[in-house]
């Protein structure tokens, strides 16, 4: 199958509107006779479920937690972009469009990225008139902050907790549809099947999580909103249910993947502790605002660090490395994530790090309380004021910007951040990488639509921080309303999809004779080890860094576990009860599929670009060398053979048009 | 570190359930305390014992999946943390921990130590939101200025992650600080108020028909709240209620 992006003609800026302009609609009776299934709530899901019930379509959404509120969009803590230019800093949509390619080095496709700018003040309105409590100043207007990779202030916030706000926005919009009985809402229900028929996809099989049965839903088109793969490297900022198995089944049912290899490790988590650690937690963004990152200068102040006979607040300020400023003057501690992750990895690798691990960088906000401090004081008309009087005064506005983030951190590791400096270390976050998408949003299968970050197509290499809940929102609200109505326009006649279909049936057997081998094993290893396990082939082989060797390697461990994993692993209990071991098998299988294609495709792509560091492809001083001639497209992979190592490459080719391709620099 | 734990082992909503006891060593202080049951129940397949229920996800303190009543503490010790920032070094090593799920009639048992909380989506189905349908023409998000003081309230109220310590803790296992947090974050902003009456109306008597009881202001629900929503929103709630039951046409 030859792959057409389906990218309107025009000019850049007119193509979204040309193209809305030219949908065919879908009558409102007629919008009655359609079904709809959304899988996943976050804010790609909510949003898609809700505007797409409130156009008068019959919704199904899904999710496997226990209320939609808590998928993890929720967990989104520095803010969300948008081209309002409230600031009068010199935003514009183009601005937002330019930063975000150049942001993702030069690797997403250009018609998306722009429709992401253009409707991403639409989203603050829409937020604002459902009582997103966002943050304002005194006079009463929104209040924005900076965010890496961008010179100006465009991201809107809520504390450190904006994605929760933003989700419960989506969350009330999906809550009011349902108690509308617009849509129908499957709460603690897992995607474990796509039904195609006819080459279209008309359904899924879910299993009610609590009761353990399957179900067949049948549906003219279905939704994927499920999110990224970050666990797949075991260790992650994703939430402990985050998995990939729906965007899995649908591969194997014919949606190429796109850029798998394509993932953010996010440069402020906090360091790893412990071999049971279960996931890592994140620490906003938005505090390289006020943050200072450093590692002591000298190898020994850092050993002494590490052995515990030195404090990090005993180390004279010429005889700190503010790495981020030195290399990168232009930009300073508010580089792009995959340039701060990537610097934070070359100073541990170096020996400079500072916690008993050695992999743990310095996050400082001395500074930052005596910048504000003093600015408070003047404020106030002390004149002048003691250092302890300007160190309060401080803390306080830093408390009013990160308090909960600083409360966390404190939580997690028993350190009081206003006190002493922060320590963070780079851990996974985010996929650009996902389904192969069309501008419509549409993958491969013809009725399958991909969503949020589902979907590989806005972020390139590297995504720009609050950026997620854009494009989560975007999709969401904006495009998939339109995009899926256009291709419902030729289901108006087609009537109720039948689930007695034997493509159902098939699809059901499938799902249930796996689940039974799982059970049946004769093993007698916990499905966590072989996670665990191959969290750790895919952390060193395919994360901060990779090379050809490391990826060969990688590829024939990932195949010899999995053949572990069927021959050993213990699954308890039974299929028809609650039984989240099983629930686990069922993604960690799929992990150790994607892990594999993952693996290939960083083999493939012969070039190092934003989160993707070839290390045989890189400069004199360590920076990332692109090789546009070459590599300046999407690696499509189709699923062939029953076996992710055989998965067929597909390209899309990248036109750039309206940006010029140069060597990202944040010097 | 070494501990004893007592756990409410429940094989579905209609058994009788009990109480089991398992021990657990090389427990580290920096775990949390769900990875301290995750070890628990990686030892629990090996032996062949069914591994304990529970509801977790995000292990970051927002998603608010995790529930459990620890020690007879909704999410256990400490003030300001879900069950998933609790960590062992709050323990001293060799205690027994008493694990049990939140209970309430109005959240029934699912199995051990997951309870059923849909009642919560039932109370924000029924007047949670602002009926607001998505369009991109609506008015500029700066055409209303809302005062910081009343947006940073209408904030505080809306970071309630819906986890339910409220109800387990309460004596009457009531639901109002719960159902008072969407209350006062929607009465508090301009866009809430078209619907005020309604809203609080209809959400109450949700609130009623789930089997939650009522409040008689012990303030245990502020004390256990893991993200520190304060009993305020209660007063509010309660004159948005009686203002609405007068005024309601």
């Amino acid at each position: 199958m030859s792959l057409n992006a389906h990218i309107p003609e025009g000019a850049l800026a007119d193509k979204w509107t040309t193209h809305k302009a030219k949908i065919p609609l879908v009558s409102p009776a007629n919008k009655r006779r359609i079904d709809v299934i959304v899988v996943g709530t976050g804010l790609a899901g909510a949003s898609a479920a809700a505007s797409l019930a409130e156009l008068g379509y019959n919704v199904k959404a899904f999710c496997f937690q226990d209320s939609p509120r808590r998928a993890h969009s929720i967990a989104a803590q520095g803010g969300i972009n948008a081209a309002k230019n409230y600031q009068n800093d010199g935003d514009s949509t183009f601005r937002l469009f330019y930063d975000t390619v150049k942001g993702g080095d030069y690797r997403s496709r250009e018609a998306n990225v722009y429709r992401l700018a253009e409707v991403s003040a639409s989203i603050i309105d829409q937020c604002v008139a459902q009582g997103v409590p966002f943050a304002r100043d005194y006079g009463g207007l929104l209040d924005n902050r900076s965010f890496g990779g961008v010179q100006v202030s465009r991201t809107f916030y809520a504390k450190g907790q904006t994605g929760q706000q933003l989700l419960l926005g989506a969350y009330s919009a999906l809550s009011r549809q349902v108690a509308k009985g617009r849509v129908k809402m499957y709460a603690r229900h897992e995607m474990v099947e796509l039904v195609v028929v006819d080459g279209k996809a008309r359904g899924i099989i879910a299993r009610d999580l609590v009761s353990g049965e399957l179900e067949r839903h049948s549906a003219h088109a279905v939704l994927l909103c499920t999110g990224g793969y970050g666990n797949v490297f075991y260790l992650s900022t994703n939430a402990m249910g985050s998995n990939v198995t729906a965007a899995w089944k649908a591969h194997r049912k014919g949606a190429y993947m796109a850029n798998p290899c394509f993932t953010q490790i996010h440069p402020t988590c906090i360091p790893v502790s412990g071999h049971s650690q279960s996931k890592l937690t994140l620490m906003s963004e938005s505090l390289r605002n006020d943050g200072r990152i450093w590692v002591p200068a000298k190898k020994e102040d850092a050993e002494a660090i590490r052995a515990g006979k030195l404090k990090p607040t005993e180390i004279a300020e010429a005889d700190r490395d503010y790495y981020l400023e030195r290399r990168y003057p232009a930009f300073g501690n508010l580089v792009p994530r995959d340039v701060a992750s990537r610097a934070a990895k070359e100073r541990c690798d170096a020996g400079f790090g500072v916690n008993k691990t050695g992999e743990a960088v310095y996050l400082d906000f001395a500074s930052a309380i005596e910048r504000y401090g003093l600015e408070q004081a003047n404020i106030k008309g002390i004149h002048n004021p003691s250092a302890a009087q300007i160190k309060e005064l401080g803390e306080k506005v830093v408390e009013s910007k990160y308090g909960n983030l600083f409360q966390m951190y404190e939580k997690i590791t028993a350190q009081n951040p206003y006190k002493t400096p922060m320590m963070i270390y780079p851990a996974v976050h985010y996929t650009m990488g996902g389904i192969w998408v069309d501008y419509n949003l549409m993958t491969t299968v013809p009725g399958l639509f991909a969503l949020g970050e589902a979907n590989f197509s806005d972020h390139g290499a590297n995504r720009l921080g609050a950026s997620a809940l854009m494009q989560g929102l975007a999709d969401g609200y904006f495009v998939a309303p339109y995009t899926v109505g256009t291709y419902l326009a030729d289901d108006i006649r087609t009537g109720t999809i039948s689930t007695d279909l034997p493509e159902f049936a098939e699809a059901e057997q499938t799902a249930r004779t796996r689940m039974e081998s799982f059970l049946n094993n004769p093993g007698t290893t916990p499905v966590e080890v072989f996670h665990r396990e191959l969290g750790k082939i895919m952390w060193d082989q395919c994360g901060m860094a990779r090379n050809k060797e490391g990826l060969e390697k990688a590829i024939q461990d990932i195949r010899a576990l999995r053949e572990r994993f069927y021959k050993d692993v213990k699954v308890p209990g039974t299929m028809n009860e609650m039984n989240p071991e099983l629930d686990k098998a069922g993604r960690v299988a799929d992990f150790l599929e994607l892990g594999e294609l993952m693996c290939i495709d960083a083999l493939n792509r012969e070039e190092s670009c934003g989160g993707h560091f070839r290390e045989e492809y890189q400069s004199e001083e360590g920076e990332a060398v692109r090789r546009d001639d070459e590599f300046a497209y999407v690696a499509a992979w189709e699923f062939a053979d029953q076996d992710p190592g055989k998965a067929k490459l597909h390209k899309e080719q990248l036109v750039f048009e309206n940006v010029k391709l140069i060597t990202r620099s944040y010097k | 570190m070494k501990f004893t734990l007592n756990v409410w082992r429940q094989n579905g909503p209609k058994d009788k359930g009990h109480m089991a006891t398992y021990q657990v060593e090389d427990i580290t202080s920096d775990m949390s305390f769900l990875e301290m049951i995750d070890v628990l129940n990686e030892q629990l397949i090996s032996q062949g014992i069914d591994p304990v229920v529970f509801d977790h996800d995000c292990r970051e303190g927002i998603c608010g999946m995790c529930s459990m009543f620890i020690n007879g503490e909704a999410h256990g010790p400490g003030r300001g943390v879900t069950t998933c920032q609790l960590h062992m070094r709050e323990f001293s090593d060799g205690d027994t921990i008493t694990i049990e799920p939140f209970r309430a009639k109005a959240f029934p048992v699912i199995k051990d130590l997951m309870v059923d909380r849909s009642a919560f989506d039932r109370i924000i189905q029924a007047g949670g939101y602002v009926s607001v349908n998505t369009s991109g023409n609506l008015p500029d998000a700066n055409a209303t200025p809302i005062e910081k003081a009343d947006a940073d309230a209408a904030f505080d109220a809306a970071t309630c992650i819906g986890c339910g310590a409220c109800v387990a803790t309460c004596k009457n296992a009531s639901a109002m600080l719960f159902t008072s947090a969407k209350v006062s974050q929607f009465a508090l902003l301009p866009q809430g108020q078209v619907e005020a009456a309604d809203r609080v109306l209809n959400m109450v008597k949700q609130m009623d028909l789930e089997g939650f009881g009522n409040c008689t202001n012990t303030g245990a629900c502020e004390v256990e709240c893991p993200k520190g929503i304060s009993i305020e929103n209660i007063a509010r709630m309660n004159r948005e209620f009686l203002s609405a039951s007068l005024t309601s046409k």
